[in-house]
């Protein structure tokens, strides 16, 4: 039994690795967004005299302050609502309905591989025609039935497995059934209620083509999108785009150190469930 | 996917019974509470796809008047040699989406088993995520960093005495593509390596003693107990990627946005330049019910593959 477990050193070395290909994009973006501003940096070299005043600079240039009060908004404006009404959803799914309504479900489902550029066309032409064009509405409503597949089917496969005994105690009417809802099922949701926000929150922080489609000024996008347009103004200043792309993806790496545990069971869960 | 819960069987039979009266109440009362999310899809997905399938059956330019022209634009899209490579480019995407992270990771994920705890299993966890958690846009920047003339990639080929090799990257017309693949792989292999070393810690340890008594080498290890214990799994992977491969927009539109030429033009892409720069509506459309179908077809037999007797 020499070999009953393959060699650590050999393990470790290949995660070694893998660490390193994954952490020196991040890296080499560093160094280069301390090179002075307008230079052009080498890929890996720290810079004689560090240019920290680059980021400062690239704050105000990317009108930072702006675009996390726009994301912000726009995922506020999106997952609460998005959450709620999945979680009705797949309450309702799961224990309200009985085979007759399966192709509910299924026309859910159908969504779940619909790539956003298969609708993104018609999408502006009744953006438009809403007047929403050019408002923070035309990302969030959007997204919201965007996201509807996915949601629907996570909170429908949870619901699935909460024991039915729960609400064969309560078969009464719309308004008890709603209390239940609320008291009951929601607070035994918490689990899956909590990696569907982690998970739609990402979506939405990220989404870039929504943005760059339908919201022309980049102060209203999310930072995805707007960075999409900080490239175009800045991308020959590469020390400043390196700040900027840096600054851009702070605030999620933040949150993800912060929480984690949560984010890596949603987002592996996440992916074998979608 | 078991539907066929008591309560809905048992609903089914009651209200049959007793049609009208109570159960009609539920059945508004779950009707209420799926309404929300499904006018919410109804309206900005449903019927844009609707209007999709229609719109790909009119030659128009966006503002002026429409003429319907049947199936011509799919003929455009399955005939016209540009767009056929910018579909082909899709699927050689898959090759570097997919192929690369699932195969790694299934080395990683082999050597490591079981060897993912304490601190040093946490910290690879969360570097492996990282590209999951960025939007694709910033590894778009990162990437076209790394591969431009005095980025990283240049400079280590420099270092190791390939100076000849050097170039810019995203600027080639034979590497562009593979640059841009490199890209993907490199945003999902931390997703893949992650999936399949969980997904390995769930095979019963007893069936690779039963092997090694079997005498088995670590090859016929991996081919008769690692790779049908990751089945769904690596189903997940190949789902997963494909799918970004194939819709891939942010990347593409960052890095190259189809340069140079048309050779890292993907269909993603394409539907935005047709629609929103060169007013053709119904071609866009048509090319993004196309790609819609190709995604399906492409998933399926992964679907069946991952499903089959578990």
């Amino acid at each position: 039994m020499t070999a009953a477990q393959p060699k650590a050193w050999l393990a470790r070395l290949l995660l070694a690795l893998l660490i390193t290909v994954t952490l020196l994009p991040f890296l080499s973006m560093f160094t280069a967004a301390l090179a002075p501003s307008g230079s052009y940096p080498n890929g890996l070299s720290w810079p004689d005299e560090p240019q920290w005043s680059n980021f400062a600079k690239a704050f105000e240039a990317a009108n930072m302050g702006q675009l996390l009060i726009s994301s912000t908004l726009i995922v506020l404006g999106v997952v609460p609502i998005s959450v709620l009404a999945a979680t009705m959803a797949g309450y309702g799914l799961a224990k309200l309905t009985g085979g007759r309504n399966k192709w509910i479900y299924l026309v859910f489902v159908a969504g779940l591989t619909l790539p956003f550029e298969a609708v993104i066309t018609p999408l502006y032409y009744e953006v438009r025609a809403f007047g929403l064009l050019n408002t923070r509405f035309a990302i969030i409503l959007p997204l919201i039935g965007l996201y509807m597949p996915f949601s629907v089917y996570w909170m429908r496969a949870h619901f699935l497995n909460v024991p039915n005994d729960l609400t064969e105690a309560a078969q009464l009417d719309g308004a008890t059934r709603w209390k239940e809802f609320w008291l009951v099922q929601v607070p035994l949701a918490r689990p899956a209620i909590m990696s569907l926000t982690i998970l739609l929150f990402l979506w939405t922080w990220n989404q870039f083509l929504l943005p760059v489609v339908l919201v022309r000024d980049p102060s209203l996008r999310t930072m995805a999108g707007a960075l999409g347009a900080f490239q175009g103004q800045w991308g020959t200043d590469v020390p400043l785009l390196c700040a900027g792309s840096l600054l851009i993806l702070t605030p999620t790496v933040l949150l993800f150190l912060a929480f984690q545990r949560h984010f890596v069971a949603a987002l592996l869960q996440g992916s074998v469930k979608g | 996917m078991n539907d066929g819960t008591p309560s809905g069987d048992t609903r089914l039979r009651m209200s049959r019974l007793f049609p009208g009266g109570k159960n009609q109440k539920a059945r508004a009362t779950a009707i209420l509470f799926v309404l929300p999310a499904f006018t919410a899809y109804a309206v900005f997905v449903l019927a844009p796809l609707v209007m999709s399938l229609y719109y790909s059956t009119l030659r128009w330019d966006g503002i002026g008047k429409a003429r319907f022209t049947g199936l011509a634009n799919y003929a455009t899209v399955l005939t016209d040699p540009d767009l056929l490579s910018i579909i082909g480019n899709a699927f050689e995407l898959v090759l570097y989406f997919t192929v690369i992270p699932v195969l790694l990771g299934l080395a990683v994920a082999s050597a490591i088993r079981g060897h993912m705890a304490g601190t040093f299993g946490t910290l690879t966890r969360t570097v492996l995520f990282l590209p999951q958690v960025i939007p694709l846009v910033a590894a778009g920047i990162a990437w076209s960093w790394m591969f431009a003339s005095s980025g990283l990639v240049n400079q280590a080929l420099t270092a190791v005495g390939l100076a000849d090799w050097t170039r810019g990257w995203l600027g080639d017309f034979d590497f562009a593509l593979p640059a841009v693949g490199i890209i993907g792989a490199w945003v999902l292999l931390g997703l893949c390596t992650m999936l399949l070393v969980t997904g390995i810690t769930k095979i019963d340890p007893s069936l690779y003693e039963a092997a090694r008594l079997d005498g088995a080498r670590p090859w016929h290890e991996f081919r008769y107990v690692t790779l049908p214990g990751l089945r769904q799994e690596i189903g997940v992977c190949i789902t997963v990627t494909v799918i970004s491969a194939l819709a891939s927009f942010d990347i593409v539109y960052i890095a190259t946005g189809g340069g140079p030429g048309i050779t890292t033009m993907v269909p993603g892409l394409e539907i935005y330049r047709l629609a929103f720069a060169h007013r053709q509506v119904g071609l866009a459309s048509a090319l993004a019910i196309v790609l819609m179908v190709l995604v399906l077809i492409a998933i399926t037999p992964v679907q069946w593959y991952a499903r089959e007797k578990k």
